[in-house]
């Protein structure tokens, strides 16, 4: 068997560096997705009422986010808003606040669409029955938004940790970053290392994200 | 603003955007062929393949494409397999959509009444007749707004290519940053030059979407 170079991680604080990689990246796509869900059920109930300008508003705002690549807007916000505005950002704090509105444009959408798809006859029935309309709510309509919310956020959530490998663009030092860095020390010793190391990377992604996906996919079955 | 370095630097962006839609596409194209194979097999049940493609689809969904592409770019060569940039972007893209395109015909397949199989069936056609004259037309007009939103991913997702060194557009702008301090041009021409690429492709998808929304049977 040829040297893969996995020993590398067994050596000095190597796999600790590393998952310290993973956890910087998971508590920005937790902090972001932690702000974006409250700021989304806003943003997407507020889509549903009949204010058009309100709606028009919205609707820009989630087509801009969206058709760019996340890439870009963590340009834009990094290189882009510190060189218009003059301040200055982290890495970290750009990725954040990027994450945020992607998030909060998705979650939106969802939440709209979730609420859409409720049958009118369900708001319909609830107020022949004599329901006031915190019951309406409370009772009908809210318990079925979640079973079709929750799958569906569950799986943004997997989305925003994969998509957080994108900051090392930005010179935040996450997993990818310290991965190389690891390759990069050891390269002398051990130059096979890129293939071990990366491979766990992957491996450790996909032990992040496999469970809430898994979870999603369960969820929606059990749901349907 | 400043005109002039836009001008000057404008052919620059051009022709890195035609790399991005150029790898783009190749790497669309290979995800949609990967898709179909792997919704035909899931669909078809077939032993033993089914579970590679469910670990497939598992594996490149839950893990993201610049993960794959390091792998790829850095990782393979030291076992001697030995790719250039262009073949690992293109690699990684269609290793990436294959699994989401799969999962559109997948669903698109599985919305598709058993009675339309039987129908058919029942009038004579053989196996391969119904599946290429009634389920698979019912079945893609039914995933085409996946399958739309999944090109879109895919294109967007063309944006991390740079990292394993492709002079795509997001290579050109930090290039760009770099070397003169034109942050603003830069990013306005980046911006623009996405816009260019994926705008068109949303626009005709809903113009697509809108006319195949009644092809399904029965609507």
């Amino acid at each position: 068997m040829p040297d893969l170079g996995i020993d590398v991680l067994l050596k000095g604080s190597n796999m600790l560096r590393l998952l310290q990689g993973l956890w910087v990246a998971m508590k920005i796509s937790l902090v972001s997705i932690g702000i974006s869900i409250p700021l989304g059920l806003i943003v997407g109930t507020l889509m549903t009422t009949r204010f058009k300008s309100l709606k028009v508003i919205f609707r820009i705002y989630l087509e801009t986010i969206r058709i760019l690549p996340q890439l870009v807007l963590l340009f834009l916000v990094y290189f882009g808003s510190t060189r218009a505005l003059g301040w200055n950002l982290s890495g970290e704090m750009a990725s954040i606040i990027v994450f945020t509105l992607w998030g909060t444009a998705e979650m939106g959408d969802l939440v709209r669409s979730a609420l859409v798809s409720i049958p009118k006859h369900q708001y319909e029935s609830s107020e022949a029955l004599g329901f006031t309309k915190g019951q309406m709510y409370y009772y009908i309509i809210i318990p079925q938004t979640i079973r079709r919310l929750l799958p569906l956020s569950i799986n943004l959530i997997t989305r925003m940790i994969k998509t957080t490998s994108l900051i090392l663009m930005i010179g935040v030092v996450e997993m990818l970053k310290v991965a190389q860095q690891i390759i990069e020390a050891n390269r002398m010793t051990s130059p096979n290392a890129a293939f071990g190391v990366f491979l766990v990377v992957f491996i450790l992604y996909f032990i992040v994200c496999w469970p809430f996906s898994t979870l999603a996919t369960h969820l929606e079955k059990k749901w349907r | 603003m400043n005109w002039e370095f836009i001008e000057k630097y404008l052919p620059m962006y051009r022709e890195a955007a035609v790399l991005t839609v150029v790898i783009g596409s190749i790497g669309i194209a290979f995800a949609i062929l990967i898709g179909l194979i792997c919704a035909m097999v899931l669909y078809h049940k077939v032993p033993v393949a089914k579970h590679i493609v469910n670990g497939y689809v598992e594996l490149s969904r839950n893990t993201p494409l610049l993960a794959q592409l390091f792998f790829l770019y850095y990782g393979f060569p030291k076992i001697g397999i030995n790719l250039n940039a262009e073949l690992c972007g293109v690699a990684g893209l269609a290793f990436l959509g294959g699994s989401y395109m799969s999962e559109a015909f997948r669903s698109g397949l599985e919305a598709v009444d058993k009675i339309q199989e039987e129908s058919a069936l029942s009038l004579g056609m053989t196996k391969y007749q119904v599946m290429k004259y009634v389920v698979l037309p019912e079945a893609i007009s039914i995933s085409i707004p996946a399958f739309i939103a999944n090109i879109i991913f895919l294109l967007k997702e063309t944006s991390v290519f740079s990292a394993i060194s492709l002079m795509d557009l997001m290579f050109t702008a930090k290039d760009l940053i770099g070397l003169y301090y034109k942050t603003t041009e830069s990013l306005f021409l980046l911006v623009i030059f996405y816009l260019l690429i994926i705008l068109p492709v949303s626009v005709i998808g809903s113009l697509v979407e809108r006319r195949l929304r009644y092809a399904g049977f029965g609507n």
